[in-house]
């Protein structure tokens, strides 16, 4: 059976549905599926495919701010993202099982080098102007910490902001802290740190549980190692 | 030129109505084979009356001024309004009392994740029948109502809402690790729920009863499984939860049922069993339900209590996919579902 045929099969039925995140989690995550001995070199290659039949498992691939939507409906069985993407929709309703420790990175209130305007603004202007990807994540902090923001959401390259003026300061995600400073940035606070975590939907936890269950099992056994 | 309704609302056009009506109808039906007499209550209510259900609850999401300057709210469920129903209508009578519903309710909800701000539930209230048969009269009727859906292959799942709670608190876990762990539980976060357990001081066989105790779903040797885990902590729970078993066997429906101890529904009333229902067609959970032993109290006529709402539109889609896997299977076009009763 072809991959987009089994990607579109019975729900219920058949080889458990995995949503595979592009981008920065996707070598850790066929790490780990090599590693529990599911076949990803089809999905190593150059393929544009988007599913892709790995035996046990049908693999089907996007960005991982995606995963949570698709495991929530039912769309995908199971799936990788980072604790960042799901504290971002915390309210999806989906089972968080296993944190496979891959992927790294922290989340971050940052502002240029040596600059008070965070500061500035939160005292003269009652409220710091953010720029962020994440912001009910950034709006989330701040209002833990009793202080007051103004919240912008962007979706490109978020160091611009502050650069250009439209923010005073970002949350953003960091994993080496590289692009920050080539942007003459700093980490002011650590808001959360993030691993890639896996999830699953909640009608296929309870209505697939022991193949779930021996899953969760391997990948734990893999992810120690 | 349109006119906008409201998000999280909808029109509903002939032929989906024709279904729906069809779909509601053998519900009905199905209640009322076993009793249950369908009532209706007004959708506005005074906010204070809905406020007696739990400020955990499903909470009132729309309320307002009449022209007295009374505030009414919008109810968010059926469980409420009928134990106001009863309190009232029924003051002398003698329970149990066997009603049920085809109602909409109206919830605070985002819209665009197939969630509404105004559905449609169908479901049942038994007042005055204590567990465990009470409870096990609940899932049949529960049972009979989903057959009559076509939806043969769901499945009903059942925990018990203290059980976790008397596990901490026969572990002696309290305050903040006690709340933060029952938060990470109800958002079905297992990662955080193990971050907190390894910060605990306890030692490793507790350690792996917390850990353990909420993954435990499948046939009714998990009950066993938790009896050996939690010993004493859980014995009230699951002694509860087996008699219940017991008592869905006697009935021929415990195939039915798959028990779950990691269920903990949101809606703060409920005490001893919860039901979710599941179809394998659907990612989405069909409906749900459980005891309420406290919440008549709240209106003067201490009884227990049992019952389940389903959620009519997702019954509809799961039915409608059901149909759709049921003709790819038979290698045939579409045939009509829901004729079973």
């Amino acid at each position: 059976m072809s991959g987009v045929a089994r990607a579109i099969r019975t729900a219920g039925e058949g080889p458990l549905k995995l949503a595979v995140p592009r981008g920065a989690l996707l070598a850790g995550t066929l790490d780990l599926l090599d590693a529990i001995g599911v076949e990803t070199s089809e999905l190593r290659g150059d393929s544009r495919a988007l599913v892709f039949d790995a035996g046990e498992l049908t693999l089907v691939t996007m960005r991982p701010s995606d995963v949570p939507t698709y495991v929530e409906a039912g769309a995908a069985d199971l799936g990788v993202t980072g604790k960042d993407v799901l504290a971002e929709q915390r309210d999806r309703a989906v089972y968080e099982l296993l944190d496979l420790g891959f992927g790294a990175c922290r989340m971050v209130l940052a502002g240029r080098r040596g600059d008070t305007r965070l500061g500035e603004s939160e005292r003269r202007l009652g409220a710091m102007r953010i720029a962020t990807k994440y912001p009910r994540t950034a709006e989330r902090w701040f209002e833990a910490t009793g202080r007051q923001a103004e919240v912008i959401e962007v979706k490109g390259s978020v160091e611009l902001a502050p650069l250009a003026g439209l923010a005073d300061g970002i949350v953003d995600l960091v994993e080496s802290g590289r692009t920050l400073a080539e942007n003459e940035l700093e980490v002011r606070e650590e808001i959360a740190t993030s691993t890639a975590r896996l999830v699953a939907n909640r009608v296929a936890h309870k209505l697939r549980a022991a193949e779930i269950d021996a899953l969760v099992e391997r990948m734990r056994a893999a992810a120690i190692r | 030129m349109t006119h906008p309704i409201p998000p999280g609302t909808r029109d509903i056009l002939p032929d989906e109505m024709r279904e729906l009506r069809r779909l509601s109808l053998g519900l009905i039906d199905a209640f009322e084979r076993f009793g249950y007499g369908e009532v209706a209550t007004p959708t506005i209510e005074y906010e204070e009356v809905l406020a007696r259900g739990d400020e955990r609850g499903a909470p009132v999401a729309y309320r307002f001024f009449d022209e007295a300057g009374e505030l009414l709210g919008l109810r968010s469920d059926m469980t409420i309004p009928i134990a106001r129903l009863i309190a009232n209508r029924y003051a002398a009578a003698e329970p149990p009392f066997r009603l049920c519903y085809l109602a909409r309710a109206y919830r605070a909800v985002r819209p665009q994740r197939g969630q509404m701000r105004e559905f449609t539930q169908a479901g049942v209230e038994l007042v005055g029948a204590s567990a465990p048969d009470g409870t096990a009269e609940v899932v049949e009727v529960l049972a009979a109502a989903l057959d009559a859906a076509g939806l043969t292959r769901a499945v009903i799942g059942i925990g018990d809402a203290d059980l976790y709670r008397q596990l901490l608190d026969g572990l002696g876990i309290a305050g903040e690790e006690r709340d933060g762990l029952l938060d990470s539980l109800a958002m079905h976060d297992h990662v955080g729920l193990e971050a907190q357990v390894t910060r605990l001081d306890l030692d490793p066989r507790r350690r792996e009863t917390l850990l353990a105790v909420p993954t435990l779903r499948g046939g009714p040797e998990v009950l066993e499984r938790a009896r050996r885990l939690g010993g004493p902590a859980t014995e009230r729970a699951v002694g509860r939860l087996s008699e219940t078993f017991e008592a869905l066997r006697a009935r021929g429906i415990a195939d039915r049922v798959s028990v779950d101890l990691g269920l903990l529904r949101d809606l703060g009333y409920y005490t001893g069993a919860i039901l979710e229902v599941y179809d394998p067609a659907l990612g989405h959970v069909l409906g749900g339900g459980g005891r309420y032993d406290e919440l008549m109290s709240r209106f003067g006529r201490p009884l227990p209590a049992a019952g389940f709402a389903l959620h009519l539109e997702r019954l509809h889609v799961a039915q409608a996919e059901e149909d759709r896997l049921g003709a790819e299977a038979a290698g045939r076009g579409p045939h009509t579902v829901g004729g079973r009763a």
